[in-house]
C-alpha cells in the first residue's frame, strides 16, 4: 500500500527512527516535518475560527481536514480557510475519519501528525507545547489531557466515571498516569503513525484500549496538560455513544488486548 | 416410531432446501464458499430424516425424548454455527471496506490536485507559447 512521495529528502529516513534522529531543537521546525489532521462532520459553523485560529498560532503547520461525509459546507470552508481537505465518500465515524489522516500521513511519511478535534474545543495555544513534547527522543505519542489541566471538563457523571475508570485501568497497566484516554487532542512520531495506519487501530474511535496496545507495542505514552476552550463545551463531540456498550466494548477490548500475545517491542 | 407425516414434511423440506441451495449456485447468485454450510445442514438433516435408526441412536446418545427434537436440536446447532460465519465475514468485510473507503477518499484528494497541476501548467504553457508567437 506503500506509494511514492512527492516530498522527498529526510522525510524517508525520518520515519524509522524515532528519537535518535529528530532533535534539532528550538530553530523553527521545517513545514513538511508536520501535518495537523483534523475530522470533521458538520462542523461548518466552527471549522472556519478553528483553522483561523491554528493559522494564527502556528502559520508554518499545514492542515489536513479529513470531511467526514458532511452534508453541509463543512469541506468548502476548510478549503477557503487554506486547508488540505480529504472528503470521504459517506459518513464513516470519526475513527475512520481519523485514520484516513493517519494513512494518508503515513503514505507521505510525514514524522509528525498532530490531531485535533474541529469542534473548536482544543485551543490551538497548546500546540506548540503538544509538539515540543513529541519531538522529544524518549515519546512516541502525546496526549493532550482535559484532566491534567486546571479547566473542567463537563460530561455526563456515567460517562465521566466510565472515562475514569477505565483511565485508571489503562495508567495500571502502562505504568503512567493516563487521565485522559479519549482526548482527541494527540500527537504521534515516526513508526506510531504507521501504527494507527495499520489495522490495529479501532474502527470506531480510539480510547483506553489503544493507549494500551500501543504500550505493549513499546510506544511511549505521555500526557500533557491542556485547556479546553470555555465557550465550545457545550457539545458532547461524535462520540455520544450509549454508556452501556461503550462499557462493554471498552472492557472487552481491554481484555482481548491483553490476552493477545504481546508483540516483540521495537 | 417416527410419525410418517413428519418424516415425509421434513424429506420434503430438505430436498426442497438442498435443491433451492443448488439453484442459486447454479445462477450465482450464491457463492460456493457460502453454500457449503447449507448444503450440509440440508444433507445432514435429509440423512437423518431418512435413516429413521440413526436418528433414534443419536437421539438415545444425546438424552433426546422425541426424534424431532433431535432433528430440531441439530438444525439450530448447523444455524448457529452458519450465523457466527456470517459474523465473521461481516466482521472482514467492514474492515475492508474501512480500508478502500480511506484510499479511495485519498486516491480521489491526489487525483483532484493533480488534474488542477496538469491543467494549470497546460495553461501556463499555452500562454508562454503564445507570448512567443
Amino acid at each position: 500500500m506503500k506509494t511514492e512521495t512527492l516530498e522527498p529528502e529526510e522525510s524517508i529516513t525520518s520515519g524509522d527512527n524515532p528519537g535518535s534522529s529528530r532533535e534539532e531543537k528550538s530553530s523553527m521546525p521545517p513545514v513538511r516535518d508536520v501535518l495537523i489532521i483534523m475530522p470533521a462532520f458538520n462542523e461548518e459553523l466552527n471549522i472556519g475560527s478553528v483553522l483561523k485560529d491554528i493559522h494564527k498560532e502556528v502559520p508554518e503547520i499545514p492542515i489536513l481536514v479529513i470531511n467526514d461525509g458532511s452534508g453541509d459546507r463543512t469541506a468548502e470552508i476548510a478549503a477557503e480557510n487554506g486547508a488540505k481537505v480529504i472528503t470521504l465518500p459517506y459518513n464513516s465515524g470519526y475513527g475512520v475519519a481519523l485514520q484516513t489522516g493517519f494513512v494518508y500521513a503515513h503514505q507521505r511519511k510525514i514524522p509528525i501528525v498532530i490531531q485535533m478535534d474541529s469542534d473548536g474545543q482544543h485551543d490551538a495555544k497548546y500546540l506548540k507545547a503538544l509538539l515540543e513534547e513529541v519531538r522529544k527522543p524518549d515519546t512516541d505519542v502525546v496526549i493532550g489531557s482535559r484532566f491534567l489541566g486546571s479547566c473542567e471538563y463537563k460530561a455526563g457523571l456515567l460517562k465521566r466515571a466510565g472515562m475514569l475508570f477505565f483511565g485508571s485501568i489503562a495508567s495500571l497497566i502502562v505504568g503512567r498516569k493516563v487521565t485522559d484516554p479519549t482526548s482527541g487532542f494527540q500527537a504521534a512520531k515516526g513508526k506510531a503513525i504507521e501504527f494507527a495506519a495499520s489495522d490495529f487501530y479501532p474502527p470506531d474511535y480510539p480510547d483506553a484500549d489503544f493507549i494500551i496496545l500501543l504500550h505493549r507495542h513499546g510506544f511511549k505514552v505521555k500526557e500533557i496538560p491542556v485547556a479546553m476552550r470555555p465557550n465550545a463545551q457545550n457539545k458532547t463531540m461524535h462520540r455520544g455513544h450509549k454508556t452501556l456498550y461503550y462499557v462493554f466494548k471498552m472492557g472487552l477490548s481491554i481484555v482481548v488486548t491483553l490476552l493477545r500475545k504481546k508483540p516483540e517491542s521495537q | 416410531m417416527m410419525p410418517p407425516k413428519i418424516k415425509i414434511i421434513a424429506i420434503l423440506i430438505c430436498i426442497f432446501l438442498l435443491s433451492y441451495v443448488f439453484e442459486l449456485v447454479r445462477r450465482k447468485h450464491l457463492t460456493e464458499e457460502y453454500s457449503l454450510g447449507w448444503l450440509v445442514t440440508g444433507a445432514a438433516m435429509l440423512i437423518l430424516s431418512i435413516f429413521e435408526d440413526l436418528l433414534k441412536w443419536i437421539s438415545d446418545l444425546v438424552g433426546a425424548t422425541l426424534f424431532t427434537s433431535t432433528l430440531f436440536f441439530f438444525g439450530l446447532m448447523f444455524l448457529m454455527v452458519i450465523c457466527l460465519h456470517f459474523s465473521i465475514r461481516i466482521s472482514a468485510l467492514t474492515n475492508q471496506v474501512r480500508r478502500l473507503t480511506q484510499h479511495v477518499a485519498i486516491l480521489d484528494t491526489e487525483k483532484e490536485n493533480l488534474r488542477k497541476a496538469i491543467s494549470d501548467t497546460s495553461f501556463e504553457e499555452t500562454t508562454a507559447r503564445r507570448g512567443k508567437l
